[in-house]
């Protein structure tokens, strides 16, 4: 199943190019970029592990493109995503996150139903390997 | 036909070729390309704003001129391999290595080479690490940082320290080559510092050297040079010389270059510092002054200078010159 995370995730996967210039905006705007990645999209799977330190006083997004190639050598087969953190008060959030990378089979997720004390149903959300 | 030159990121700055397409069939006009870059401004303000240096300027015209024939090139659809423009400036210290490499950045930016156009300036410390795996991080990020613009290392030669084989800067040189030779298109690196160390230096890193194409020689300003310079900053100051100080200023210069640890024009702008200083003691001790006496440097407060006294001693040995 295609996860749909995070900015322009019903787009097209994006090109390197297109990256780039998304990277160049966010600079631009003085946010700092980071990537993250990780093997389980579960929606309630909010920490994804870092792939180094986020990049501050980055001028262009040759470093950060350059640090997505080193990550998709040793993480191809995992969800790469590049954040972009806004650190001027009264934000002090991401403003821009976006899925680079994807396993080439994407993970299904199985609704599973699990009842409790008085026949309480209870809804939850597994991923599911193929 | 044409050919926007083959960059991995086209991003934003980078404009092959603007609307005003300089191309017209088979034929290019080199002056309205180099017009169109802007870059002759910045090679004037160069000629303007620095004293001497005339084969680093000329080196420079060079170079954009190169870049500017490589762009037509491009145009025309026979573009070439990506330039390597990775520099080394040798020369003794204060004759203009960092501010010649601000401006390079600066043109390299107008003729689309670099992307961003800025400086990153670096020591050694930026550079290697403490202890084992500290140091790949370090490079690296400094890297990042650079990219887009152009990374100066200043005192490059400290990067490699034979006399001790597990020096962490071998670490730092690899990772330095690797990046210059596979992201040609992101950055520019400049290597800076004194010229027979600088020499030695590259003679024990053949890898480096064989990356780095262009030499820059810069040498030591005359003594005229040093006076206009002196000028030059006195005005920037908003401060004026006297008739009777300029003259104490040019025997100064003489007497200085003479003198050992002389920094070109570094040693002037100290010298100018510490006048500016005694000048301030003397008009506080005036009590009340015009316009003209605040903002007028005298010969006592040059002649006071340390210099004059080696001389009076008649002891030129004399080490640290205040």
């Amino acid at each position: 199943m295609r996860v749909t995370q995070g900015t322009f995730s019903f787009l097209p996967d994006l090109t390197d190019e297109q990256i780039a210039r998304q990277v160049d905006y966010a600079l631009s705007q003085g946010w700092a970029v980071s990537i993250e990645h990780t093997d389980d999209a579960h929606p309630r799977n909010v920490y994804w592990e870092m792939w180094g330190m986020p990049m501050f006083d980055l001028k262009d997004a040759a470093g950060l493109m350059y640090e997505l190639a080193e990550c998709r050598k040793v993480f191809g087969d995992r969800y790469i995503k590049v954040n972009a953190f806004d650190s001027t008060l009264g934000f002090e959030t991401m403003r821009l996150s976006f899925i680079v990378n994807r396993p080439a089979v994407e993970p299904d997720f199985r609704l599973t139903r699990a009842e409790g004390p008085g026949r309480n149903v209870q809804y939850g959300l597994e991923t599911r390997r193929q | 036909m044409r050919k926007v030159r083959a960059a991995t990121f086209n991003t934003g700055s980078r404009h092959g070729v603007s609307d005003q397409d300089p191309v017209v069939s088979d034929t290019v006009d080199l002056k309205a390309l180099l017009e169109e870059s802007k870059v002759a401004d910045v090679l004037d303000e160069l000629d303007r704003d620095l004293i001497g240096l005339k084969p680093v300027k000329n080196r420079i015209r060079e170079i954009a001129s190169l870049l500017v024939v490589e762009k037509a090139r491009a145009a025309l659809g026979v573009s070439g391999a990506p330039l390597s423009l990775h520099m080394s400036f040798t020369g003794n210290p204060g004759t203009g290595k960092t501010t010649v490499a601000m401006r390079m950045a600066e043109i390299l930016h107008r003729l689309g080479h670099v992307r961003k156009g800025h400086l990153v300036a670096v020591t050694r410390d930026d550079l290697v690490g403490q202890y084992i795996g500290h140091t790949a991080p370090k490079t690296k990020e400094v890297l990042k940082k650079a990219m887009g613009g152009v990374l100066f290392i200043d005192e490059a030669y400290y990067l490699y320290r034979p006399e001790n084989e597990r020096d962490y800067g071998q670490e730092a040189i690899e990772i330095l080559m690797q990046v210059m030779e596979n992201q040609r298109e992101d950055l520019v690196v400049i290597f800076a510092g004194y010229k027979s160390r600088i020499e030695r230096f590259f003679e024990s890193n053949p890898g480096l050297a064989s990356r780095v194409a262009h030499h820059i020689d810069f040498p030591d300003y005359s003594e005229g040079e040093l006076l206009q310079i002196a000028d030059r900053m006195v005005g920037g100051l908003g401060l004026q010389l006297s008739a009777d100080a300029r003259q104490a200023l040019s025997e100064y210069v003489e007497r200085r270059r003479r003198q050992p640890n002389f920094a070109n024009a570094r040693s002037i702008r100290n010298a100018l510092d510490r006048a500016r200083l005694r000048q301030a003691r003397r008009l506080i001790e005036a009590g009340r002054v015009d316009a003209e006496t605040l903002t007028t440097i005298e010969a006592a407060d040059i002649r006071a200078s340390r210099v004059f006294d080696a001389v009076r001693d008649d002891d030129s040995t004399k080490e640290a010159a205040c």
